[in-house]
């Protein structure tokens, strides 16, 4: 290992031999005989490898760059050039120290004793029974102890109390959504929908009228061909002109299930995979959702737009202790 | 001012500078013994004993940068039109936190190069933490008496997943939106309590107003100040402890074989510093990273398709997307798929890391003190166990990015997934069994004369003297 380190050191002496001060030639031999020979005293002639020219060119160049930057930033900036001059100054300020350390500054190997990490017996017994001496006042005084720590705890149970401020009790968003019978289905632009708005094999976008953007709420209208889906059973007057309405939150991490290939009938979640068959109650087939995703009953109000005829089949979106309950 | 001049200074006038100023501090700190300790002090050297230091190197940098950014980021999700000088996104509704990301990248000066630093700079933050992780497993650098500081390295690593998690969550893009989305999936699907959890942080549903304000002060003041407080205490076990080094040039369980810290040791770590700022510099103005003006803002209907966390997340990406779609329900109660790959998975893997030192000296029964580095060749068993599980966080890394692959060589998602699924069980055994023969194969070829190092100690409670 320690040759690895040496040689490497040499190949870089060798590599930005600017011909300088070359006393030892700095071949692996070299260093490896002043080495053994114990030349390692700060200062010690002996210890120079090469010249001192490249670690100058690299301070040099990393002045050149600090200028650059500052006449790059004062020119209204730019990005690469920015970096690069960066780049340069600092690792101009790298090189040459590093160069400076190999070539002038003492290599060693220097040698330190350990010395012993854990104390002496004698002063691990000397603390144990310090500790325990003092200690025996808590024990004598066992009633106040135990009255003390009671005091701790319950103040410590009393400041978590501030914590049940960050948010509100969890279920509302969980379990139900915005859509009642009646709630009509708007774009993301708040348009209404007609039921031969989406084109076949099309989908739309969909939340309810007043609350668009809402995460839970957002919905996927399919329009299949006739005869292509196949209801699940309770739900065969839940579409509208073969226009079938899903969640689009994804029941296993909640991303929007946006890609639908009509060839197939199903959704595809763009961020696990899982996929839903659309033609059978949108139920998953691939990947690591478990859940369907639930169906939204559609109707049309008297002026023929889409309105949902209650909220989903079930909780929208990914899973969670309680959902069946 | 001569009249004025401290007393303290009468009769140093013949010492040099640096003497009197160090006098000067001595007299009111009486800290020269210890300072010439650590002046002396040897650090062995060893390519792989620099992975840790770049590690520390990057997070400086983070500092540096990331301290610049704060001063024009603006953590909150209030709404606001754009109307800075990136075009295809002017007078479209964005968040205070996206605008002012945009406004960084575009139209302050010096404000992108910091940025897309800072990005690389956590990048390979991260990154050399884990090597580095792997260095010390592999060379048992972990055995008494540094077990207290492997299980303060485990906990560096965890924090600076978390925070990297939280600072690429602060932009509110389309991507970042997607990643918390899945992050509050998890934390639903814990048992019990991940409801509770789930609106204590976000202050109600997903998204809610609330979560990138708090994931802000996470990300740049609590968790840099456990990462600030636990490096001072690595390193400082560190010192106290010496570094390890492997056998040879005398290097025995008593000393320490290398160079000064004063000057050498300091001259070539400081040039290591420099030269990692360097790189990540290069990086951050060269090679665009996080171009969150063409994620877009974050819309909840919206999601792009190829999305990809950053490289550390990669392996939870692809354990969410092999989980098979199974999921388990109690007296009612659902323990939902996420909770498996998402909570479980990680825990186990954490749990595993950070007792890795006490499970390694029972089934070893070598509980003794060890300064002298392992050969990973000689250690086969540890070796293959590190190389398997390497090659199962490999393989989930690489599953995490099933649909780039799909796309890139035109296959299947779905084999992809099951090959995926296979290879997660059959590559890590592959993987064990080879790097068992060539540990074994390289210590033929070492020959019988390579001793290895000692294991046993007489007297394992107090060896070293």
């Amino acid at each position: 290992m320690a040759d690895e380190v040496r040689a490497e050191g040499g190949d870089v002496a060798d590599g930005v031999d600017e011909g300088g001060v070359d006393e030892g030639g700095a071949k692996e031999g070299g260093v490896d005989d002043r080495r053994d020979d114990g030349a390692g005293a700060p200062g010690d002639p002996t210890q120079v490898r090469g010249g001192q020219t490249a670690p100058a060119v690299a301070f040099l160049a990393s002045i050149v760059a600090a200028i650059a930057l500052a006449v790059v930033y004062s020119t209204g900036g730019q990005v690469q050039a920015e970096g690069v001059a960066l780049a340069i100054a600092l690792g101009g300020i790298g090189i040459g120290l590093v160069l400076w350390a190999k070539r002038f500054m003492p290599e060693g190997p220097d040698v330190e004793s350990r010395g012993r990490i854990g104390s002496t017996p004698e002063d691990q017994q000397a603390f144990v029974k310090d500790f325990a001496t003092g200690g025996a006042t808590f024990g004598r005084r066992n009633f106040l102890t135990k009255l003390m720590l009671g005091a701790v705890g319950a103040l410590g149970l009393a400041a978590l109390f501030p914590i049940r401020s960050l948010g509100p009790r969890p279920g509302r968003g969980l379990k139900s959504t915005p859509y009642r019978d009646g709630v009509r289905l708007v774009t993301d632009t708040g348009d209404p929908i007609r039921p031969d708005d989406p084109g076949v094999g099309g989908v739309i976008t969909a939340f309810p009228e007043g609350n668009v953007g809402d995460e839970t709420a957002q919905t996927l209208l399919i329009r299949l061909l006739p005869g292509q889906l196949n209801p699940q059973p309770g739900r065969e007057d839940w579409t509208v002109n073969n226009v079938v309405a899903y969640s689009k939150v994804c029941t296993h991490a909640g991303c929007p299930v946006g890609l639908f290939e009509a060839q197939r009938g199903e959704l595809l979640c763009p961020c696990h995979q899982s996929t839903f068959d659309v033609l059978n109650g949108a139920t998953p087939v691939f990947g690591p959702a478990t859940r369907p995703l639930p169906q939204l009953p559609l109707g049309t109000d008297d002026d023929g737009n889409l309105i949902a005829t209650g909220d989903f089949s079930g909780p929208i979106g990914p899973g969670f202790w309680d959902i069946n309950k | 001012m001569t009249p004025r001049r401290s007393h303290d200074e009468r009769g140093d006038e013949k010492g040099s500078r640096v003497g009197r100023s160090a006098r000067w501090f001595d007299d009111r700190l009486g800290v020269a013994r210890t300072g010439r300790t650590l002046l002396d002090k040897i650090f062995p050297n060893h390519w792989s004993f620099l992975l840790g230091e770049i590690a520390l190197y990057s997070f400086v940098v983070l500092l540096a940068t990331g301290v610049y950014l704060t001063f024009f980021f603006d953590a909150s999700m209030a709404p606001t039109t754009y109307d800075g000088s990136y075009a295809p996104l002017q007078g479209v509704q964005v968040s205070q936190a996206y605008n002012s990301v945009l406004d960084l990248s575009f139209d302050v000066r010096a404000g992108l190069v910091m940025r897309q630093v800072h990005h690389w700079a956590a990048l390979l933050f991260v990154a050399a933490i884990v090597v580095h992780v792997c260095r010390v497993f592999f060379t048992g650098a972990f055995r008494r008496p540094r077990e207290i500081n492997w299980v303060v390295g485990c906990t560096l690593l965890v924090l600076a997943l978390g925070n990297g998690f939280a600072g690429y969550s602060l932009l509110d893009d389309q991507l970042s939106g997607t990643g918390i989305r899945i992050a509050d999936s998890v934390i639903l699907s814990i048992p019990v309590a991940g409801t509770w959890i789930s609106s204590l942080l976000f202050g109600g549903d997903f998204p809610g107003t609330q979560i990138i304000p708090r994931l802000f002060i996470l990300h740049v003041l609590l968790l840099p100040a456990a990462i600030v407080i636990l490096l001072a205490v690595h390193l400082g076990i560190l010192i106290r402890h010496k570094h390890t080094h492997f056998a040879g040039e005398g290097a025995t369980e008593d000393n320490v074989v290398g160079e000064r810290v004063w000057p050498t040791y300091a001259a070539k770590a400081g040039g290591v510093f420099f030269l990692t700022a360097a790189l990540l510099c290069l990086l951050g103005g060269l090679f665009q990273i996080n171009p969150v003006w063409l994620f877009g803002p974050f819309e909840v209907a919206n999601v792009s398709s190829a999305s990809q966390p950053d490289w550390y997340i990669g392996w939870l990406e692809g354990s969410l997307r092999l989980m098979p779609p199974w999921e388990i329900t109690i007296f009612g109660y659902l323990i939902p798929n996420p909770f498996f790959p998402g909570v479980l998975l990680p825990g186990v893997t954490f749990m595993l890391l950070y007792a890795w030192p006490w499970i390694e000296a029972r089934a070893t029964k070598d509980y003794a003190p060890h300064h002298i580095l392992d050969r990973p060749r000689d250690r086969p068993v540890r070796t293959a166990l590190g190389v398997a599980t390497l090659a199962f966080y490999v393989v989930l890394f690489a599953a995490g990015a099933t649909d780039v692959l799909a796309v890139t060589f035109g296959l299947s998602v779905n084999r992809l997934v099951w090959t995926f699924r296979t290879l997660l069980l059959v590559l890590p055994v592959g993987a064990a069994i080879a790097a068992n023969r060539l540990c074994h194969e390289l210590r033929r070829r070492d020959g019988p004369a390579e001793p290895v190092a000692p294991v046993d100690d007489p007297e394992p409670a107090f060896s070293t003297r």
